[in-house]
């Protein structure tokens, strides 16, 4: 395994997380372990904006 | 510690003391900014290593055992099992800002030496403290936040002083990072042009996110990074797009803009700006530091500034009133002690903590790297010629805002500046004139053009410094974003408790109307900040500075007042190292803002010495009219009883907090708010490299967890 790809793999992978992203893939490995049917992807980032919209975060200076 | 171990922080702790050595010696000669680099970084590794490890399990006792309220409550929202290393983005993220790279601009004023050692030592023994103990304690509480702390901990009394501290303070931090946006943006049409397209940007990012292609944040802030590139470069032609006098605008014009975008964009839905625009903030601050070091380390700039100036000890310097003590201490408040990070620490961070020891990566690591952004802005200011520097920096009031005048002005400091140099200065950057361009913003802008042009070539000068400006602009709009959400929320929680209506978040009414009132609250400090004839950054900065240290002993008081509570008062000293030194220094700043007969420093002298030249109708410089008078002796009574407001409140705090540490320390330990210990199953590594025991305890727990989740069908 050469280091490139290796550090591009990482680089995305924490990418994703910082961003949330991933949240989705954390969503549906849970679903189908469990056997339940996932929500559509449009629902499932409404609800996490909703929840955004409800919570502060402050940033600092 | 191994032998290897031992040789190799050997050699760290020498290349630390070389470095030091080198910068306490040099005088009069060219000095390399590696040195002040070199000598931050091998004392952050050795204070991370040694201090911060020390805290962490003599002091607090982390332990890992103990299941994090991430763990137990995890709902994949606020409480989160988060990676150590995506949750140190986040926290950073959250903490560093605008700020680490004002302060130490306008503190260059007093030398390079100065800042170094406050920014290094402080942020080693109070900063970075502060941080990571408040996280620890409020992770105990389950997030609870620095308000609830100081209310439960120490007693109503104090909680409510808390309260209108945290909130006064919070006002005044955002209308002082407004300032600084308004004076880097004033009367320059590119920057306006870059800014003003930030916005379209990350409208265009937040539809995406929700109609186009939900969730696929990465694309679309790759998308957004791009544009954000194009915004600043297609600024650079607006004098042939024939826009330069339309986006002109003068500081009150920004102004009255800025307040309407600061309502607009609280009542919106976060979607639409907010949450986009945090994406490119977040992106653009770690991008921005990778390049500053990187930039920095290519370039070997050398420092231009003394180490020392005569203002620091004389106390007459022209960018803000006040000797060395106390005011070095409280112009760079992030970057060495931040109180504002007390919040962060306390609500958020803490809930997505996935073991207990990873406070020392995250509180005090992330406050680290704050500190280094902060040297870097630092050096950034010093490499800059002192004539040009206090050129750019001193009000207008003072330079008359003019090459020639200005030139003189300078001349009168005791350094050289000729108005072609400054004309030139201007020109290289594409700025229609950089004299007095005060808040540090394009004084730090200019100093990055010049590094970076000297690292990576190419004559890109004026590009660099409108990057600058954009990014600073972009951290100060989000963190002027949150603050006023974050502030609506405080408000409409406290009103909620006489009128339980008032809290509903969803009810338009009261969000509307208690996000007018948090943006008229700053916004007005703003307007008083840019009208001010003797200069909103000379004015308003120190304030902010002890408004923040002022809420960093709040923070500290609370972290000394729970480890006596917990009977471990033998290591009060901890948090109290910086505690005292905060007071100290706060204290003294404080008095001297308000007593002092100097009217360059005491706010009522000011005031008084304005008025009474009022009643016998005579003009002071730099006021120009009887209006302008008038506006000296309004604002500075503003200021000065703002600022003997703050002093009072933190002073209940401490006085409330002293009779706990008293009887606490007289039963042996108190009981806490602290909850009870619950078994953790998590596994996961504590530092920012996993030992190779912990990878492979942590590749052990997740084969038994695979096989649990599918139900051990594998």
């Amino acid at each position: 395994m050469t280091a490139v790809p290796h550090v591009a793999r990482a680089l995305r992978w924490y990418v994703r997380q910082l961003t949330g992203e991933s949240k989705w893939d954390d969503y549906v490995a849970e679903c189908s372990a469990f056997g339940d049917p996932p929500m559509s992807r449009r629902e499932f980032e409404r609800r996490r904006d909703h929840e955004r919209e409800h919570s502060a975060s402050a940033r600092c200076c | 510690m191994s032998a290897k171990g031992m040789a190799v922080w050997g050699l760290v702790a020498l290349a630390g003391a070389v470095c030091w050595t080198v910068l306490a010696l040099s005088r009069g000669e060219e000095v390399s900014a590696l040195w002040i680099l070199f000598a931050a970084l091998s004392s952050y590794a050795i204070a991370y290593r040694f201090y911060a490890r020390f805290i962490a399990y003599r002091v607090l006792g982390v332990d890992d055992s103990r299941a994090t309220p991430a763990e137990r409550f995890d709902n994949g929202r606020d409480f989160d099992v988060t990676h150590r290393h995506v949750l140190f983005g986040h926290h950073f993220a959250a903490i560093a800002g605008a700020g680490p790279l004002i302060g130490p601009v306008l503190a260059a004023q007093m030398g390079y030496l100065p800042g170094t050692v406050w920014i290094i030592v402080g942020v080693i023994f109070a900063g970075a403290v502060q941080d990571m103990v408040v996280l620890f304690f409020s992770m105990r509480r389950d997030g609870k936040s620095l308000g609830q702390m100081v209310r439960e901990e120490i007693g109503v009394v104090g909680g409510i002083a808390a309260l209108i501290a945290v909130f006064a303070i919070m006002i005044i931090i955002l209308a002082v990072l407004a300032l600084v946006v308004v004076n880097a943006l004033s009367e320059s049409p590119w920057g306006v042009f870059s800014i003003t397209l930030t916005v379209p940007i990350a409208l265009f990012m937040g539809f995406y996110l929700r109609h186009l292609r939900p969730g696929r944040v990465s694309e679309v802030t790759a998308i957004g990074v791009g544009l954000l590139l194009l915004a600043i470069i297609g600024g650079g032609y607006v004098d042939q797009l024939g826009l330069a006098e339309a986006l002109t605008l003068s500081k009150e014009q920004l102004t009255i803009g800025l307040i309407i975008y600061g309502f607009v964009a609280s009542i919106l839905p976060v979607w639409m700006l907010l949450t986009p625009r945090d994406y490119l903030s977040t992106f653009m601050k770690i991008g921005v530091i990778l390049l500053l070091a990187v930039g920095l380390v290519l370039a070997k700039p050398s420092l231009q500034n003394e180490a020392v100036t005569e203002f620091a000890l004389e106390g007459t310097g022209p960018v803000f009133a006040g000797k060395l003590f106390p005011f070095v201490f409280i112009t760079i408040a992030c970057g060495a002690l931040s109180g504002f990070h007390a919040l962060i620490a306390s609500g958020t961070t803490p809930k997505m903590v996935a073991k207990e020891s990873q406070v020392r990566m995250i509180g005090y690591g992330g406050m680290l790297m704050e500190s280094f952004v902060a040297i870097s802005a630092l050096i950034a200011a010093s490499v800059i010629d002192p004539g040009l520097y206090f050129a750019f920096n001193s009000p207008a009031g003072a330079t008359g805002a003019e090459a020639g005048a200005a030139a003189e002005f300078i001349a009168g400091l005791g350094f050289t500046v000729t108005p072609d140099q400054l004309t030139a200065a201007a020109a290289a950057v594409e700025e229609e004139t950089l004299i007095s361009r005060t808040g540090g913003a394009p004084t730090l802008a200019y100093g990055m053009s010049q590094i970076f042009s000297q690292a990576f070539g190419g004559g890109l000068a004026a590009f660099w410094y409108h990057f600058a400006i954009m990014f600073e602009a972009l951290f100060i709009l989000t963190a002027v974003d949150a603050g006023t959400r974050v502030g609506r929320f405080m408000l409409q929680d406290t009103i909620g408790n006489f009128w339980p209506k008032y809290a509903d978040l969803s009810w338009k009414p009261a969000s509307w109307s208690a996000s007018a009132i948090v943006v008229g609250l700053w916004g007005y400090m703003l307007y008083v900040g840019v009208t001010d004839p003797l200069g909103g950054i000379n004015q308003l900065f120190p304030l902010f500075g002890i408004a923040n240290q002022l809420l960093a002993a709040i923070a500290l008081t609370l972290c000394v007042t729970l480890l006596i509570k917990h009977g471990k008062v033998k290591w009060a000293w901890v948090p109290g190292v910086g505690l005292v030194w905060d007071l100290v220094t706060t204290m003294t700043a404080s008095y001297q803002k308000v007593f002092s007969h100097n009217p360059k420093i005491g706010y009522f002298t000011q005031r008084s010495t304005y008025a009474d030249a009022l009643d016998k109708g005579e003009l002071l410089a730099p006021a120009t009219s009887v209006k302008q008078m008038e506006q000296v002796v309004f604002n500075s009574t503003v200021n000065g009883t703002l600022q003997s407001l703050f002093a009072l409140l933190v002073l209940v705090v401490v006085i409330n907090a002293f009779f706990i540490w008293f009887k606490a320390v007289r039963a042996g330990g108190l009981p806490t708010t602290e909850v009870p210990w619950q078994e953790s199953h998590i596994v996961a590594p504590s530092d920012f490299l996993a030992t190779a025991e912990e990878k492979e305890a942590q590749r052990e727990w997740e084969s038994g967890q695979r096989g649990v989740e599918v139900g051990g069908s594998r």
